[in-house]
This record gives structure tokens, C-alpha cells and sequence, in this order.
């Protein structure tokens, strides 16, 4: 494997008391794209709110491009490169689309993603642009939050559960895109419950389990009864 | 914009039209809408519910004094000068108080202007807790006539309200303002898309303190006299601001506005009724918070598609001209 752009050595994570994760170590490489799959509670999105800032670890549990960054608060992590498109989608309600997008440049980062280039990839938000971001269906509210991210040009972009209560039709939609995206050589991690979905468009899986790592391997090699094991910790 | 500009300049002629008290009551109008677009900036937007504000309007009236007093400097000059040490002065009061959330917050900011009112109450060359007067050199200084005195106080506090609504739209309307807005819809994801929210929120904090005690000096030259209850009243500089603003709209630059005049209208009618005037606002404060919670302007805004301020869902910049 060529020089891991992130790597996580024995990460935890607590909410208060309560530890979500414990001692998880992953090394994603540049291109790579990674499904994070498990059942509720596993630590998903724990794990990518660590990755992305949200929540504090200490800082050389989050390596990323060389730098240690487990201790860096969200925004300079996002200048840094990392752009979580979060659960929930979480658009600014009295933002319009455009201005939604608008926001993701912030970071002021270069490269190749643009509101047009955002636009080109999903034209119904062009059509929406002007249009209150609430006033949208789920599955183009879903698209406005993708494509905020990509306008921060991140190198490492990490989707949280992006299938989340839309239609499947949406769903596919949506992950027909994805190719275009990570096309050009950006790094994505995808957190899905949708397994079949998560590893069809990804080349590596993790799956957690209770806060640990209970299956890894590249998704054409890892075989169906070893998921439903790593997903439910009991024999199949 | 016409009409805007129209208006304006009959505003601006009114030393010629107006009689005295009238004048009088204009500016106080000015400085209450700057003080409530100012704590509305604040608070409906960044989300930072002070109820301490005042700290900054009676530094800002206390300088003016203190300034040219024993400074010798010129009363626009001082007013000015307590501007920019107000700013400063609010950027360790933020480390301390931006630990705070919510409820404590509030309480955080009321202390912290409770500590401003006490250590001026010290300063026994400033009246101590009776307070002083404003030299009559100091006042000569603005003008030789009263009329000419008046007419200039009143163009000041028309200035700056002016100046206030400009800064407030124009920092809304920038990339910044935008962060700020987005901020208030959704910590978790601004944070996620790089906006810094504890140096943003920083930002406008310095900045409306530092406007409040520009303000706080030019109530105080119209007042010419100063005392610590006079000037960190929470009633007066804190609660009245609440009221216009939450009446009006919270988090819409035309709610502080409309709030002003409804604020100054139940005042003008009703302050012949003594402690009945204020019971009157109570009961208005809670009628529509019940009825309308986003205010007089919100009610307005959901019957009519109207907006006075082009401030959602248009603003332009470079890139959104290059991508469409």
C-alpha cells in the first residue's frame, strides 16, 4: 500500500462516560474508496466525527497527510482538507442552494470544484438555485450537501449514511454520481447501513462492532457470511 | 432607494422643521434603532443573547466624560476614542464570558456590567455613584448656540444609525456574514466546512460593543449629565433593546426597525400612565411572543412577500457570478 493519506492508531472516543470507541486502527490510501459498515450504535459516525474535528481525541490518534490532527477543531481540519457530509444532511435552512454551496468555499482551498462544476454534476440544483434549501426533496437536499462539501475541494471527503431516508430510486441516483466524484482521484470514506449499497461502490470495507474494527478486507474478498458474523458478533 | 434617500434627506432637515423637543425625541429614536440592530446583530444572528449590552453604552458615555474632562479632547473625538478602547476592552471580557452557553451566558454578560457600574460608582473624580455633569467648556466646545448644539447632536445620532444599518446589511450581505448565518442554522456543519466559529462569533462581538459604546457617548452628550445607574441601567439600555427587538423580529434587519417606531408609539401614548405603561409593554412582549414569535416584521413578512432589506436568497459574489 502507497503512503496512507490518513491513518488512525488505537483511536477512542467518549461521549462523557460513555466510550463509543475503543483502540480503532485504520490506514486509508490516497484514492482509496473505504465503506464503514455496522449496525447501529457501532461507532460510525463516531468515527467520522472524530476524523473530522467534532469530537476532540488526542493528537497523534488522527494522522493525516503527515500531520498529526486528532487534537485540531473542525475548521482547521476542513481547511486541512477533510469535508464530512453529515447525517442528516444539515443544510442552512434560511440559506438558498446557491448560498448553501457558496459556504462549503470557505476554506478558500483550490482545485477543480466549482458551483458550476457542482452544477454540472447535479443540474437540478442549478434549476433550485435561487430556492430555500428546505424546499427541496430529500434526495436533491442530499445532493446540495454533497456538493457543499466538494466546494471546499477537500482531498478527503467523508460521506455519513447519505442513503438515510430517501427512496431507493433516490438512493441510486445519488450513487450514480459517485464515480464522478471520486473519479479523479479524492479519497472517500462512506459510513452506510446499506451494506450491499456501501461495498458495491467501495474497493475496502471496515466493519464495526460495539466501538472495535470486527472485519476488514477488500470487499471482493470478504464473503457475506463473514459480514453478518462481524455485523451481529454471533455465528451465522 | 429613491424613496430611501428622500426620506433621508427630509430627516437630516429637520433642525429646520422639527421644534426642540421633537428633535430630541428623533435622536433618541436613532440611538434606540441603533442599539437595537446592534444587539440583534448579536443576538439573532451570532446567537449571542446578551442582556449586558449596557456595560458598553454607559464605558462609552463614561469616556466621552472622562475624555474630555481630563483628556481635553474633543466630545466627537472622545466618543470616538471610547469606541475603539470598548473594542479592545471586549476582546478579554469575550475569553472570559464565550466559556459560558445558553442561560449562563446571559447571566455572564449582566455581571460583567454590574462590575463596569460598580468600578465607575469608584471613581470619585467622575461624581463617584451621584455622578457629574458635562463641563460647559466641553459643551461650548460642540457649538456656541443651544440650537446649534442641538442640530449637531441630532445629525450625529442620525449619522450613526445610518452608519449602523449600513455596516449591519453590508456585513450580512459579505461571505462573512453568510458564515454567520450558517453558523446559526447549524454549528456542527459550518464547523465541518471550515468556518471558524468561536473567532466569527469574536468578530461581532468586538464589533457591536465597540458600535454600542460609540452610541452609549452620544446618548450621553444629549443627556450632558452621567451617573452609574443612569448609564448601566439593564432596563434602559438592555431591556427596552430586548423588547423593540423581539417585537419587531428577531434575526431580520427589518424587525429592529419596525420594532423602534412601535416601541417609541406606545411610549409617547402611554407614558402619562405611569407603572400601567409598563405593564402595557409586558403584556404586549407577551401577546406576541405567543401570537407572533417572529415578531411584528415575521407576521408581515408570511402575509405579504415583502422584504425592505434584499438580504435572502440573493446574495451575489465573484464566484456566483462566474459559476451560473
Amino acid at each position: 500500500m502507497p503512503d496512507p493519506v490518513l491513518s488512525l492508531r488505537k483511536l477512542d472516543a467518549h461521549y462523557g462516560d460513555f466510550q463509543a470507541l475503543f483502540g480503532i486502527d485504520m490506514e486509508i490510501a490516497a484514492g482509496e474508496v473505504v465503506a464503514i459498515i455496522g449496525a447501529n450504535g457501532a461507532g460510525k459516525t463516531t468515527l467520522l466525527r472524530s476524523i473530522a474535528g467534532l469530537l476532540k481525541n488526542q493528537a497523534g490518534q488522527v494522522s493525516y497527510q503527515g500531520d498529526t490532527i486528532g487534537a485540531l477543531r473542525a475548521d482547521q481540519v476542513a481547511q486541512k482538507g477533510i469535508a464530512l457530509v453529515p447525517e442528516g444532511r444539515q443544510l442552512f435552512p434560511s440559506l438558498s442552494v446557491e448560498e448553501n454551496l457558496l459556504i462549503g468555499a470557505q476554506t478558500g482551498r483550490a482545485g477543480q470544484w466549482s458551483l458550476g462544476k457542482v452544477y454540472a454534476l447535479f443540474p437540478i440544483l442549478k434549476e433550485r438555485k435561487d430556492q430555500a434549501s428546505t424546499t427541496l426533496s430529500g434526495g436533491q437536499q442530499q445532493m446540495v450537501a454533497i456538493g457543499r462539501a466538494l466546494m471546499a475541494n477537500p482531498d478527503l471527503i467523508l460521506f455519513d449514511e447519505i442513503s438515510l431516508g430517501l427512496a431507493p430510486v433516490i438512493i441510486k441516483s445519488i450513487y450514480d454520481a459517485l464515480p464522478d466524484i471520486v473519479g479523479d482521484g479524492m479519497t472517500a470514506m462512506i459510513v452506510e447501513q446499506d451494506i450491499g449499497k456501501a461495498l458495491s461502490v467501495s474497493s475496502r470495507a471496515y466493519c464495526l462492532q460495539e466501538g472495535r474494527v470486527s472485519l476488514t478486507g477488500a470487499t471482493d474478498t470478504i464473503s457475506r457470511d463473514d459480514i453478518t458474523r462481524a455485523y451481529f458478533g454471533v455465528e451465522a | 432607494m429613491v424613496i430611501a434617500a428622500l426620506g433621508l434627506l427630509v430627516l437630516a432637515a429637520a433642525p429646520w422643521w422639527a421644534g426642540r423637543a421633537d428633535l430630541r425625541l428623533l435622536g433618541e429614536i436613532y440611538l434606540y434603532l441603533s442599539l437595537a440592530m446592534l444587539w440583534n446583530l448579536m443576538a439573532g444572528y451570532a446567537g449571542l443573547v446578551s442582556v449586558g449590552q449596557q456595560a458598553y453604552v454607559g464605558f462609552g458615555g463614561y469616556l466621552l466624560f472622562a475624555l474630555t474632562m481630563f483628556g481635553g479632547l474633543h466630545p466627537i473625538a472622545a466618543i470616538l476614542a471610547g469606541g475603539i478602547l470598548a473594542g479592545f476592552l471586549s476582546v478579554p471580557i469575550a475569553a472570559l464570558i464565550f466559556r459560558l452557553k445558553g442561560a449562563y451566558f446571559a447571566i455572564g454578560t449582566w455581571v460583567m456590567a454590574e462590575v463596569f457600574r460598580l468600578s465607575f460608582a469608584q471613581a470619585s473624580s467622575l461624581g463617584g455613584g451621584s455622578g457629574s455633569s458635562l463641563p460647559v467648556d466641553v459643551v461650548r466646545s460642540l457649538a456656541d448656540s443651544r440650537s446649534g448644539r442641538e442640530a449637531l447632536s441630532y445629525w450625529l445620532a442620525l449619522g450613526a444609525a445610518v452608519i449602523v444599518i449600513a455596516c449591519v446589511y453590508l456585513y450580512l450581505r459579505s461571505n462573512r456574514g453568510l458564515a454567520l448565518t450558517a453558523i446559526r442554522d447549524s454549528e456542527v456543519a459550518a464547523a465541518g466546512l471550515g468556518i471558524n466559529i468561536w473567532r466569527t462569533k469574536l468578530e461581532v462581538y468586538v464589533v457591536t460593543s465597540a458600535f454600542t459604546a460609540i452610541i452609549g457617548g452620544l446618548i450621553f452628550l444629549q443627556k450632558l449629565r452621567i451617573s452609574p445607574d443612569a448609564a448601566f441601567s439593564v432596563n434602559d439600555w438592555t431591556a427596552f433593546v430586548i423588547f423593540i427587538v423581539v417585537i419587531g423580529g428577531i434575526g431580520t434587519l427589518e424587525g429592529p426597525i419596525i420594532g423602534t417606531i412601535l416601541f417609541f408609539v406606545l411610549r409617547e401614548t402611554l407614558a402619562d400612565l405611569g407603572t400601567t405603561y409598563l405593564i402595557v409593554l409586558g403584556l404586549v412582549a407577551i401577546i406576541i411572543m405567543l401570537k407572533a414569535p417572529k415578531g411584528v416584521w415575521g407576521l408581515i413578512r408570511s402575509r405579504f412577500d415583502l422584504e425592505l432589506f434584499p438580504l435572502s436568497y440573493r446574495v451575489r459574489t465573484h464566484d456566483a457570478d462566474k459559476g451560473a
